[in-house]
């Protein structure tokens, strides 16, 4: 048996590459159904994201050309051709590919490390494979051992704890101010693509009251479709820095567009309670010296990405520790993977051993006509506890074996030893 | 020989200090409910370490000087934990545990002098001096919240978001528990006043004699309420209103100290 892993990723594949050869649910479907019918894989998952697409698979055996099988199966379902697609995939088998795995729902492979989204992801594959019944007992316990390490990783390190992205950085600045914000009020300013993302965010965090304002009202009105929200007239200063407690502007103007005096206004009228402004404007759309105000909080597209990198030098240093429960757990799955080959090659061994006593028999008594059909039975029956006996010992030495490595080479040998020719047949 | 409460209080103390402090840093849960439940059995040995004291001296635990920072320790451990699990924050604990730490320590560190017997005071007496010191521990608990929430301010102005701000409690909710602290002290404080007078009153059938920390107290509670009040004004909400409260608990130090030892006669460790 072995494990085997073909696909393709960011690093390795541009963007119109991994457009033409992913898989979308359907096909990703489909793609496991074919794999297990044309006897390729004996169980098999397909993994797609944005940044990658992963076949996950067994093979009953270990003869490493299933990653060959699969890179042609690959082509010909998406009818590219095999030298355009070949040089952007990678294979990897057993070991390897548990610690791939391992290392994608850990977050270690992801373009943005540490992020969760991909646990998700993994965790949704999974799930479709499973109720698809084209995952195996291996596969089943391959991909909960992944979404294990993956909880893990984010719950032992701080891989996962740390906002990347400016817009979420900023929003979890906000909350050290004010705790959970489903119960504040927003105000965003501008309707280009950063501030999309902090209405996602806003809205992600359920915001109990969104305001969007724009000077091309048609756009905000469009966000406020999308994400739900009120649309306030541009310009309308004095009312609409009144009420809320979040404030982000992301407008391309060349002068402050909030200045000290309408920020020292809106704070008189509302009681001084605390304010949080995040400036991602280009160049800056509010005045620095709004910060000096009591009880205001400014940050800068600066301040932000500042704390983006501070937060991404934490995360890389976390790495090592990571990478270090990920092989942990590299550990277990191999060594439960060989109790089970070695159970399987036992088995194997088991049966052979019996098939061969009876053609033996079956052989040897032939002249023997004085042995009627309870004696031939009997003789049979001896023999097979014979080989019981013989295997019972090595087999209780084989499985109490501590040292993985030991076991594989183990079951190896025996394979080579007494199961390989028939194999080969 | 250590008295096995005492062992055990520092024991557990200790540890749920060490895993309060780790989930601050780690953030685990695991880590932090092990922390509380450790608190929890700290209280309980804490307990029976303050009954075993009372029993020992045949008096009241705050009869001296250890037993009364043994019960402050105590109280405090009690005010934390009720807010702990009012407004479900475990980070406060890595600073609160070691202050209640070094009050247990120092209540069984300080020489002990042989008991001297004391009179009974009787049951109105011993309410007095428990809510007073329950005020105290409300008092300190708001200091340090006040602490806290000057310290992620100013981290927050200047932004230097090291690994600890990104999980102390939001300003807004150090806010909360400060005001909720302070609320309990305030009551603690008027009905174990009222009750002190009481108990003058019956011991010494007089209804009023002059004593320096009365002064001192009124000031105490003076100040609070004017805390309490301006804490959501305009001109006070936030960082001010978070050093006026450290002031107040200055105040309520040297009450503590200098009063009791050079100007008051009635009041001696509390």
């Amino acid at each position: 048996m072995e494990i085997v892993l073909v696909g393709l990723n960011y690093r390795t594949a541009p963007v119109e590459v991994r457009e033409k050869v992913s898989f979308s649910g359907d096909q990703a479907q489909r793609a496991a159904e074919e794999l297990k019918a044309r006897g390729i894989l004996e169980e098999t998952l397909v993994l797609s994201t944005c940044n990658r697409s992963e076949v996950y698979g067994v093979h009953p055996s270990a003869n490493r050309k299933s990653a060959a099988a699969l890179r042609s199966f690959w082509s010909s379902f998406h009818e590219v051709q095999p030298e355009k697609l070949t040089p952007s995939l990678y294979h990897h088998y057993d070991h390897d590919a548990v610690r791939h795995l391992f290392r994608v729902s850990a977050g270690l492979e992801s373009m943005l490390l540490g992020e969760a989204e991909i646990l998700g992801q993994v965790r949704d594959a999974y799930l479709k494979a499973h109720e698809q019944h084209v995952t195996g007992p291996v596969l089943n316990r391959l991909f909960q051992a992944a979404l294990e390490i993956g909880k893990r990783v984010r719950a032992e390190t701080e891989l996962g704890t740390r906002p990347m992205g400016v817009a979420s950085a900023g929003m979890k600045l906000a909350e050290r101010i004010f705790g959970k914000l489903n119960e504040r009020s927003a105000l965003v300013l501008g309707a280009g693509t950063i501030s999309e993302q902090v209405v996602s965010q806003l809205h992600d965090r359920k915001i109990k009251r969104l305001y969007l304002m724009n000077r091309s009202r048609e756009k905000a009105e469009e966000f406020a479709k999308q994400y739900g929200g009120e649309v306030l007239n541009w310009g309308e200063w004095d009312t609409s820095l009144k009420f809320p407690d979040v404030i982000v502007s992301a407008v391309g103007v060349q002068d402050y567009l909030v200045t000290k005096p309408m920020v020292e206004k809106a704070m008189a009228s509302r009681q001084n309670r605390a304010l949080f402004l995040m400036d991602l404007g280009m160049p800056r759309n509010v005045d620095p010296s709004v910060g000096d105000i009591y009880n205001v909080y400014l940050y800068s597209m600066e301040d932000l990405t500042e704390i983006v990198k501070q937060n991404r030098e934490a995360r890389e240093s976390e790495v090592p520790k990571a990478e270090a429960l990920v092989e942990d757990h590299v550990a277990k799955f191999i060594s439960w993977q060989a109790s089970v080959e070695l159970t399987g090659v036992l088995d194997t061994l088991r049966g052979n051993m019996k098939q061969r006593r009876a053609h033996f028999l079956a052989e040897r008594l032939a002249g023997m006509n004085h042995f009627n059909a309870e004696d031939r039975e009997r003789i049979g029956a001896m023999m097979d506890d014979l080989i019981e006996e013989l295997l019972l010992h090595p087999a209780e030495r084989l499985r109490a074996e501590k040292q993985v490595s030991r076991k594989i080479q183990n079951v190896e040998a025996i394979r080579d030893l007494f199961l390989h020719d028939r194999e080969k047949s | 020989m250590i008295p096995i409460f005492v062992l055990l209080t520092v024991l557990a103390y200790l540890l749920s200090s060490g895993l309060y402090l780790n989930f601050l840093y780690t953030g685990k849960e695991v880590t932090g409910r092990l922390a509380t439940v450790l608190m929890f059995i700290g209280l309980a040995c804490h307990y029976g370490a303050l009954l075993a004291r009372a029993k020992a001296a045949h008096s009241v635990p705050y009869h001296d000087l250890q037993g009364s920072m043994s019960l402050f320790g105590w109280l405090l451990a009690v005010i934390y934990l009720c807010l702990e699990i009012y407004h479900r924050q475990r980070t406060v604990g890595a600073f609160v545990v070691p202050i209640i730490l070094a009050f247990f320590f120092a209540a069984n560190l300080v020489p002990d002098h042989p008991p001297t017997p004391s009179q009974p005071h009787g049951v109105v007496f011993a309410l007095h001096v428990t809510l007073s010191i329950l005020a105290y521990a409300g008092f300190a608990l708001s200091c340090v919240l006040s602490l806290m929430f000057l310290a992620e301010e100013r981290f927050l102005r200047i932004r230097r978001l090291g690994d600890v701000v990104w999980r102390l409690p939001p300003l807004e909710l150090l806010e909360r528990m400060s005001h909720t602290s302070v609320l309990v002290g305030l009551i603690t404080i008027a009905v174990g006043t009222a009750l002190g007078f009481v108990a003058v009153d019956r011991q010494a059938g007089q209804h009023w004699y002059f004593d320096p920390k009365y002064i001192v107290t009124i000031l105490v509670v003076l100040l609070y309420v004017i805390y309490f009040r301006v804490a959501r004004t305009a001109t006070w909400r936030g960082a001010r209103a978070s050093i006026l409260c450290v002031f107040n608990f200055i105040l309520v130090v040297l009450s503590f100290t200098v009063v009791n030892i050079y100007f008051s006669s009635h009041h001696r460790y509390f």
